[in-house]
């Protein structure tokens, strides 16, 4: 996403934007976009949740200006261990006498980079499964499908951690293994919007062009199906971020001593009652970021999918 | 007359024919489905770096000791033969013994499921009686702030991690507040006063009188099942804002409110129920998903459910139990899929 | 509106009704002792089989041995079920006179003739830990003639060797050794299996407790054996896994278990502040270690070996992480064996370290893997190590995975450096010499495959002062090579030894009576009480 546009344009801008002749393609999708968030910030909540996903990513960015302390190594086990919230400690310090605040300031990047892969790995699989089926139809939207429905019908976490014991422990194979269980969805979205699609006008009439299938899948059916599907995959994402953060508590996932919101709660637990800090910060961390995307996702929605808002 | 009869006969083996093309094509998808799950779990559990003898001997084992124990579990054998004989033996009902707890993998099953379906099944009672209301009252009450409340409630309960709830929550009403009982499904003292038939606690104390047995395993539960209920109803409270938002905008409400039929009648009876069609599916998607995803409450609450098997059997590469499992949590799934479709079909004015 | 304050009241009442129903909190019943403990190792309650810790508790509890020892000290043997023995003059045949007047929980009265059925059982089933009885020269061929009836009331063994007393009698104190039913497991026999089948999940023994039912990942029940000559105060012992410690806690604090068994450091440490909560504590033969694997080039250099030895802060991990739960230990037996050697010669001393990896020509140090059980304990202990590896430039990657998995691939000698624990076999010590000292064939196809063989270590001519040790008869020169052996791995073995663990459990104020004995199946529930 590209920097969001201030919130009021000068009137000249405004009515350029919202010009009912565009002069151009370009204008015209500005203009779109212009309609979009002004429907889009009048939801406070959307723009809670697209607040604290911004605000998620300039923390991954600048993490080494805002970390006081390495997320890496502790402090002196004898005397800094475990050390309540303060001034010197924000969040507290961990069971090895880290600064809990500067991990959880660097687990973010490990958030997004969890998050960002999984969309990039997971979306093009669904997308091409659920066109290609939806658009060709017969036996290979059959077998497609049915694939699809092996998929769903296994028990998601488990599914994860069976490819992770498989693929081997590490934060990367966590992602592939969750990026292999969250593409069904998708493609029976995508699936759905395709058929939709699939006998309308316009495809008819760029058949008799001459199109070839895997262009018309490419250029013209993948692109109307993207819309709902980036909702799907903005409300999945606090999904992807609770099954990285299970894979973690169920002692999975990221390599210590890395910095991962869902491991640092994992070793949070066993000092839940007297330093509750330990598990709270992180664990709290994961919230909002997640409440965060839940909140954009479904702000997008309004503005994206309108029918499926109501 | 004749022919009217003739062709409500046509109808009946019209009817009748359908059925069966459905039936079979239903028989087929399980099968399929079920095949490829056995597949996808059997060469994951194959290709996974556990030596599955390890859980049979024991780390300490001399090797004729561990070379023995692996013939026996037939690992010597080319993968597909041990595949082939796998699926042979599956599709008899026989998915072997469990390596960890040296049963039948059917009888841990058969202990183990009960316990995920009455969690889940309270689950979902909770959140279907709660989150309908509350979805209902969002939809007739869009944009005041009770709407607003509900969409909240409903985001933080898809935001939450449930494993840090459930161990705040059990800090917060069992340590601190004593309102509920703790970990597990019954407290010691109650747990030989009865005598285990379904395996859910809750029918047998029940069934066999035991009220102190009863309340106390309704005590044990409160806790996770809440908790699952609110995920639930997390759901369930969405969608049925959304539906109803959807029946509130169509004529006939619109004509009902003209006949000046009172407000409660037309949200209530006309409305809700032509919402209840799809909130069929979602309830029963949100019941698979409670019971398929509880592994996690499970853990925290060290209640001895499927998830839990699995998840343990997984950890020690005890594939016979992990499959057989996976199968029963497929076969599931695609079942309640069937059953919603079912009462898709029944509930649904257009398709009666 | 009417119908919504309606629905608002259903609500709070469904809500009321999930939180209200606080049953009457009755405490554990008086006659019953429950635990809270991690008994997911439980694989088999068959002493012939038996190998793990929780089981071997359990087989504590409920089987009598042969002979046995004082868990206050160790070289105190007596005799259990037997009630004497004596050696040949040529030193290999042990002939036990048995104690009259015993009876199984079956009502059986226990015989000659049972000891013999279990020794053989035992070597003719071969299972895990047959070994420790079969590494005397008894096999599934000859247990029938070498272990026989010598009279009425006695059994005799006979050896291919003439092993060290000391040795063969403290084999023959654990669990393998536990005598069972023979009519009973006769009668339940299937396909010649000696009752191995059925005696995997029931009980056939004359101890303290009898087995009253196990169900894995869940729970254990024993129940008073009326049987036994010193009955037990208490009707039952109800062990409840429970997977997470802090779970674990809470059920102690609320009274709904008597004694938890798995309490981290700081747990511990706040329970012991709780009025109606003590802590007690005993060492236990399991030792916590580094494997450093030879096929690494970098690890088989002596050198770093050595300066491996000085990269751990010792005395901070067992102040803080492994607080009250371990103490430095660095040579391969654990305090209480025959031979222990209390000499902790390493510190971290990181300029010592950095001088011997000059030496070893990586001045600036190098980077290897760790394979790294997930348990909060070992985690946290191979963090701190990272750390203080990192201060001399040996940068530690962490591989976490799950036990099972790590030691697959420890057993394939496929890791750089492993971490974790060894448990005694029995408590002679041989047990650590033969596995940390001895290794008879390097090669990838060997059939042993001791600790030195895991981290592919050919220790020389240590294997053959090992074998030696065995045969000695004195007890003090025995204990002197043993000390020869350990100061030896110590300088120059692949094993960064670090710490002996203490086994802490945090009981209700009102149980008494529990002792924590040296090695898991000593831990005794027996003579416990409640008041």
């Amino acid at each position: 996403m590209a920097g969001a546009p201030p919130l009021s344009p000068p009137a000249g801008t405004r009515a350029w934007l919202l010009s009912p002749e565009p002069a151009s393609r370009w204008q015209a999708r500005l203009g779109r976009f212009y309609l979009g968030w002004r429907a889009f910030s009048k939801n406070p909540l959307a723009v809670l949740g697209l607040g604290i996903v911004l605000l998620l990513v300039l923390v991954a960015i600048f993490a080494n200006l805002i970390a006081p302390y390495s997320p890496i190594v502790g402090g002196d086990l004898r005397t800094e261990r475990l050390l309540p919230p303060s001034a010197a400690h924000l969040f507290g310090t961990d069971d090895l006498a880290r600064d809990i605040f500067s991990r959880v300031v660097y687990g973010s990047r490990t958030t997004l980079w969890v998050v960002m892969l999984v969309a990039i790995i997971a979306t093009p699989i669904g997308l091409l499964m659920g066109t290609v089926a939806g658009y060709l139809g017969g036996w290979v939207d059959t077998v497609l499908m049915r694939i699809t429905d092996i998929f769903l019908a296994f028990p998601r976490l488990i599914l994860a951690l069976a490819f992770v014991a498989a693929l081997g422990p590490g934060i990367d194979n966590a992602i592939i293994a969750i990026a292999i269980t969250s593409w069904p969805p998708y493609a029976r979205i995508a699936r759905a919007e395709t058929l939709m699609i699939r006998n309308s006008d316009f495809i008819a009439a760029v058949k008799l062009q001459g199109a070839s299938t895997p262009r018309i899948i490419l250029g013209h059916v993948v692109p109307l199906c993207l819309s709902s599907l980036i909702v799907r995959v903005t409300l999945d994402m606090a999904g992807i971020i609770l099954t990285a953060a299970g894979l973690g508590f169920l002692g999975l996932g990221a390599q210590p001593p890395m910095p991962e919101w869902g491991a640092m709660v994992a070793t949070g637990r066993n000092y839940l009652i007297d330093q509750w800090w330990v598990a709270a910060m992180p664990g709290a961390a994961i919230f909002v970021v997640s409440l965060g995307f839940n909140l954009l996702g479904d702000g997008l929605r309004d503005v994206l999918d309108p029918k499926a808002a109501r | 007359m004749a022919s009217a009869t003739l062709n409500q006969g046509g109808g009946h083996v019209g009817a009748l024919r359908l059925f069966l093309t459905r039936a079979i094509k239903f028989g087929l998808v399980l099968a399929t489905t079920l095949l490829g799950l056995v597949a996808v779990t059997f060469f994951i559990g194959r290709i996974v770096p556990i030596d599955p003898v390890l859980a049979v001997v024991g780390d300490r084992a001399p090797p004729a000791v561990y070379d023995r124990a692996r013939k026996e579990l037939g690992l010597d054998r080319p993968l597909i033969e041990q595949f082939v004989i796998y699926v042979k033996k599956a599709a008899t009902g026989d998915f072997g013994n469990s390596v960890l707890t040296t049963n039948p993998v059917m009888s841990d099953i058969l202990t183990t499921f009960p316990a995920t379906l009455e969690l889940a099944t309270l689950g979902t009672l909770i959140g279907t009686l709660i989150g309908i209301p509350l979805g209902v009252l969002a939809a007739v009450k869009r944009g005041s702030w009770i709407d607003q409340l509900v969409r909240l409630l409903g985001l933080v309960g898809y935001s939450v991690p449930i494993f840090w709830l459930g161990l705040m929550g059990l800090l917060l009403f069992y340590a601190k507040l004593g309102w509920v009982e703790g970990p597990g499904r019954l407290d010691v003292t109650y747990s030989y006063m009865y005598t285990p038939v379904t395996n859910i606690v809750l029918l047998d104390t029940l069934m066999q009188g035991q009220m102190d047995a009863f309340w106390n395993a309704l005590s044990h539960i409160a806790l996770p099942a809440c908790l699952l209920g609110y995920f639930s109803l997390a759901y369930i409270s969405r969608m049925t804002r959304s539906f109803m938002l959807n029946e509130l905008a169509q004529e006939y409400v619109i004509a009902a409110r003209v006949k000046g039929l009172s407000e409660m009648r037309v949200i209530w009876r006309h409305a809700l129920r032509n919402a209840a069609v799809p909130l069929v599916t979602v309830i029963a998607l949100s019941y698979a998903n409670l019971l398929e995803g509880s592994v996690l409450t499970e853990t925290v609450f060290a209640w001895p459910g499927l998830g839990q098997y699995i998840t343990n059997s997984l950890q020690n590469a005890d594939m016979n139990a992990v499959l057989g499992g996976t199968l029963v949590i497929g076969a599931v799934f695609v079942l309640l899929n069937l059953v919603s479709d079912i009462l898709y079909h029944l509930l649904d004015p257009r398709t009666r | 509106m009417r119908h919504m304050s309606k629905l608002l009241m259903s609500a709070a009442v469904v809500g009321l009704m999930a939180t209200s129903f606080s049953a009457v909190r009755a405490a554990t019943p008086p006659d019953t002792l429950v635990e809270a403990w991690q008994i997911d190792d439980v694989i088999s309650l068959d002493p012939a089989e038996i190998f793990e810790f929780s089981s071997s508790e359990i087989a504590g509890n409920t089987y009598e041995r042969l002979i046995n020892y004082d868990p206050k000290d160790v070289s105190k043997i007596f005799g259990e079920v037997a009630e004497s023995w004596t050696v040949s003059p040529d030193g290999k045949t042990f002939t036990f006179k048995i104690r009259p007047g015993k009876k199984f929980n079956s009502g059986n009265p226990l015989t000659a003739e049972d000891v013999v059925f279990s020794l053989q059982r035992a070597v003719i089933l071969d299972k895990s830990p047959a070994f420790i009885i079969g590494q005397f020269g008894l096999t599934k061929d000859n247990a029938k003639d070498k272990i026989k009836l010598a009279g009425p009331m006695e059994v005799s063994v006979e050896l291919d060797k003439a092993y060290a007393p000391t040795f063969v009698l403290y084999c023959m104190t654990s669990t393998v050794a536990s005598v069972v039913d023979k009519k009973l497991l006769l009668q339940n026999e299937k396909d010649g299996d000696m009752g191995y089948a059925w005696l995997k999940t029931h009980y056939a023994g004359s101890g303290p407790y009898a087995i009253r039912d196990w169900k894995a990942n869940e729970v254990i029940v024993l129940e008073r054996n009326p049987n036994y000559e010193k009955k037990t105060p208490l009707a039952r012992v109800i062990i409840r896994h429970i997977k997470e410690t802090a779970t674990q806690r809470l059920l102690l604090e609320k009274g709904d278990v008597d004694i938890a068994r798995n309490l981290n450091p700081e747990e511990l440490a706040a329970v012991a502040k709780n009025p109606d909560i003590k802590v007690e504590n005993g060492p236990k033969g399991t030792i916590y270690y580094l494997g450093l694997n030879q096929k690494n080039p970098n690890l088989a250099k002596p050198e770093v070996r050595e300066a491996m030895k000085w990269l751990v802060d010792y005395a901070a991990i067992t102040d803080t992480i492994m607080k009250n739960k371990g103490e430095v230990h660095q040579s391969f037996l654990p305090k209480g064996f025959l031979g222990e050697l209390n000499e902790n010669p390493y510190k971290l001393d990181v300029a010592k370290a950095k001088e011997l990896l000059a030496k070893a020509g990586l001045k600036d140090g190098f980077t290897v893997t760790m394979d790294t059980r997930s348990t909060p304990e070992i985690t946290g202990i191979a963090q701190a190590i990272q750390q203080t590896m990192a201060q001399a430039g040996i940068k530690i990657e962490i591989i976490p995975g799950d036990s099972k998995q790590t030691l697959t691939k420890y057993r394939a000698r496929q890791h750089d450096i492993y971490i974790g624990n060894w448990g005694a076999d029995y408590q002679d010590p041989n047990t650590n010499a033969d596995t940390f000292a001895a290794n008879d064939d390097n090669s990838d196809t060997a059939k042993a495959k001791p600790l030195a063989w895991r981290n592919a270590w050919d220790p020389g001519p240590l294997t053959a002062k090992t074998r030696a040790a065995v045969l000695e008869p004195d007890a003090a020169k025995r204990a002197a090579m043993y000390k020869e052996l350990q100061k030896a791995v110590l300088a120059d073995g692949p094993f960064v030894t670090f710490l002996q663990q203490i086994e802490v459990i945090a009981l209700r104020k009102n149980v008494d009576g529990v002792i924590i004995g040296p090695s898991f199946d000593m831990n005794s529930v027996a003579q416990a009480t409640k008041k």
